[in-house]
């Protein structure tokens, strides 16, 4: 099973050995002793990691680990859930992410987001890209109408779906395949040219060719922007990403599941060398 | 029963004959309600009929059938528009503060006031608009037509007792405004976690959010509330015999004593003192009306199907 894993990294499209990563690369987040409870319940603890600037960084493990719950603590979209609470500490940029005078929505526009299910709103397809620019404009002057163009075509061609939809730009977003849904959805994200972007199984709803497309896509955003993912896909995680970090969730005593994060380092060596027995077993398929 | 099912009598069987009960059931009732409806439409239409034929003599005050009708279509049109127009987005906001702003708590029972308004008999409303409301127009009313007296609307002279359309209009809104609410408020209720989450998550404010997903797929849901208590204001009848006082007049004028009546309030307080041709001028006009509900329906139907791709309801 390890042999055939290892063929499969190889067989990237683009060979992750050839390229080094700097631990000097800037830092993006740094996660420390990161708590997520949601009323009583902890759903994840104790995570230390740095996520660094232009790598796509995979979060992976079996599902109710709480890998959606970190990643929306990056964002703070926890704080949208009556009794989340966040404690331990997570930078942005060397900024307290949760600090005091920490605009969750100027964080938001920084750190945009992909979910698991394409969103697109119930309006056209122009309108949906255009929505963030027109968003942050508006409380701030006015954009004009060619320049909101040039953002919305930007996002489109960025997101790899200018060249099917340049001639239905008012026809709605709805009207979309699933896979174009999807790729409407994070040039909607595009738009408001974040620093970061966190997708969350975004390829879960989709068939092989779209996730393919989506995969290139990211492959492709990577130079301009900071990436984390989580999949429940442990290919995807070794074709796209630079570092992996591994969580699991343990049963305590009272039959509470706490996620944990059992181990981050550079993609090729978790799936190739891992140093825990348990990401060994998740990533070879005899667990989760 | 066929035998073949007594001898296989077995868990099955009684379920099958148990669909086939309910299939006949709900189709029965679906055929009765076309067959009711069907046998309005024929009694309006065959009891109206000598109204439409008889000597204008026999027309009360007016010379001819359309005449008659006019006047209290406009005034039912006219009062049941513009308490959509107060109630709508009333109700929307009331909507949106229950579903998206309020704690918890206070959104509770914000919902049981608002449910409690929808079980007041329209008889209650009757009596406050009349009793209570109307005094109280009086002064606003007067100073609407001193100082907006140039929009036809409060041209006046302002009614002394306050029993005005625009009183009749304000008790209609209230009547209305529980069902808007509640179909509204669900709609807002159901809106995805994920769509507002979405719009959140792209630096959007909560209005922001609110506009880009809650409002469109609530969108049918507030053309259907607004049709919903467009048809009650149609139709509301004793609230409005009590409230306002009437000449006949068809006038946009809201704040005067001279006031068109509305076909349900004119069934009701002329009714009981008609005979012959009257009862059926009477019903001719309970004919138009109920076309006038028909139509909206059939409108408010056409406005939520079109553009479905648009409605986000999916
Ligand atoms: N909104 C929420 N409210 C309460 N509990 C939640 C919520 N979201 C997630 N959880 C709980 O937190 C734990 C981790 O969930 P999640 O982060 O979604 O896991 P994953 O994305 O790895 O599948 C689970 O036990 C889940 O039940
Ligand atoms: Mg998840």
């Amino acid at each position: 099973m390890a042999t055939g894993l290892s063929t499969h990294v190889t067989a990237r499209r683009r060979p992750r050995r050839t390229r080094t990563l700097p631990d000097l690369a800037p830092v993006v987040f740094g996660l420390a002793r990161l708590q997520v409870s949601y009323g009583r319940h902890r759903a994840v603890r104790d995570v230390t990691m740095t996520v660094h600037e232009r790598e796509i960084t995979a979060l992976i493990g079996p599902s109710g680990c709480g890998k959606s719950t970190v990643l929306r603590s990056l964002n703070r979209m926890n704080d949208l859930v009556p009794g989340a609470r966040v404690s331990g500490r997570v930078t942005y940029r060397g900024h307290d992410l949760y600090g005091p005078g920490v605009d969750p929505i100027e964080v938001r526009r920084r750190i945009g987001m992909v979910f698991q299910r394409p969103t697109p709103f119930a309006k056209s397809i122009y309108d949906n890209v255009a929505y963030g620019p027109r968003a942050a404009a508006g409380r701030r002057g006015r954009l004009r109408k060619a320049e909101l163009d040039d953002r919305v075509e930007e996002a489109l061609t960025g997101a790899a779906l200018w060249d099917e939809v340049k001639d239905k730009l008012k026809s709605s977003g709805l009207a979309l395949s699933g896979g174009q849904q999807q790729r409407l959805c994070i040039a909607r994200a595009i738009a408001v040219r974040p620093d970061v972007m966190l997708m969350d199984e975004p390829c879960s709803a989709l068939d092989p060719v779209a996730t393919a497309k989506i995969e290139d896509l990211m492959l492709r955003l990577r130079h301009e922007m900071t990436i984390v993912i989580v999949t429940h896909h442990m290919h995807q995680a070794a074709r796209v990403s630079d570092r992996t970090a591994f969580f699991t969730a343990d049963t305590d005593s009272e039959g509470e599941r706490h996620g944990r994060l059992v181990e981050y380092d550079a993609t090729e060596k978790i799936f190739n060398r891992p140093a825990d027995r348990r990401t060994e077993d998740y990533i070879s398929g005899r667990f989760g | 029963m066929p035998p073949t099912t007594e001898k296989t009598g077995t868990r099955g069987a009684p379920l099958r004959l148990g669909d086939r009960v309910f299939a006949g059931a709900s189709t029965g009732a679906g055929v009765l309600i076309l067959v009711i409806l069907a046998g309005v439409a024929a009694f309006l239409v065959s009891e109206a009929w000598p109204a439409v034929t008889a000597p204008s003599e026999e027309i009360p005050g007016e010379d001819n059938i359309v005449l008659y009708i006019w006047p209290l279509l406009f005034g039912t049109l006219l009062s049941a528009f513009l308490a959509l127009v107060i109630a709508t987005p009333l109700a929307v906001a009331i909507a949106l503060f229950i579903s998206h702003y309020a704690p918890r708590s206070v959104a509770t029972i914000l919902g049981y006031v608002i449910d409690l308004l929808a079980a007041v008999p329209s008889i209650i409303y009757g009596l406050w608009g009349a009793q209570v409301l109307a005094p109280q127009t009086v002064d606003p009313t007067q100073w609407l037509e001193d100082n907006l007296g140039f929009i036809p609307l409060f041209d006046g002279p302002a009614s002394a007792t306050g029993r005005t359309m625009l009183t009749v209009t304000l008790v209609l809104a209230v009547m209305i405004l529980p069902i808007c609410t509640a179909v509204v408020r669900e709609a807002f209720l159901q809106t995805p976690r994920l769509h507002e989450e979405a719009s959140l998550a792209l630096g959007a404010t909560r209005w922001e959010m609110i506009r880009m997903s809650v409002l469109p797929f609530g969108r049918s849901a507030i053309v259907g509330g607004a049709m919903l208590g467009l048809g009650r204001a149609l139709g509301e009848t004793m609230a409005v015999a009590m409230v306002l006082s009437v000449s006949g007049d068809v006038t946009f004028d809201l704040i005067s004593q001279a006031n068109p009546s509305t076909i349900a309030a004119n069934v009701a307080l002329s009714f009981p003192e008609s005979s012959g041709t009257e009862i059926n001028v009477l019903i001719a006009s309970g004919l138009v009306l109920f076309i006038v509900t028909l139509l909206v329906n059939m409108a408010a139907r056409a406005v939520i199907n079109r553009r479905r791709d648009f409605s986000g309801a999916n």
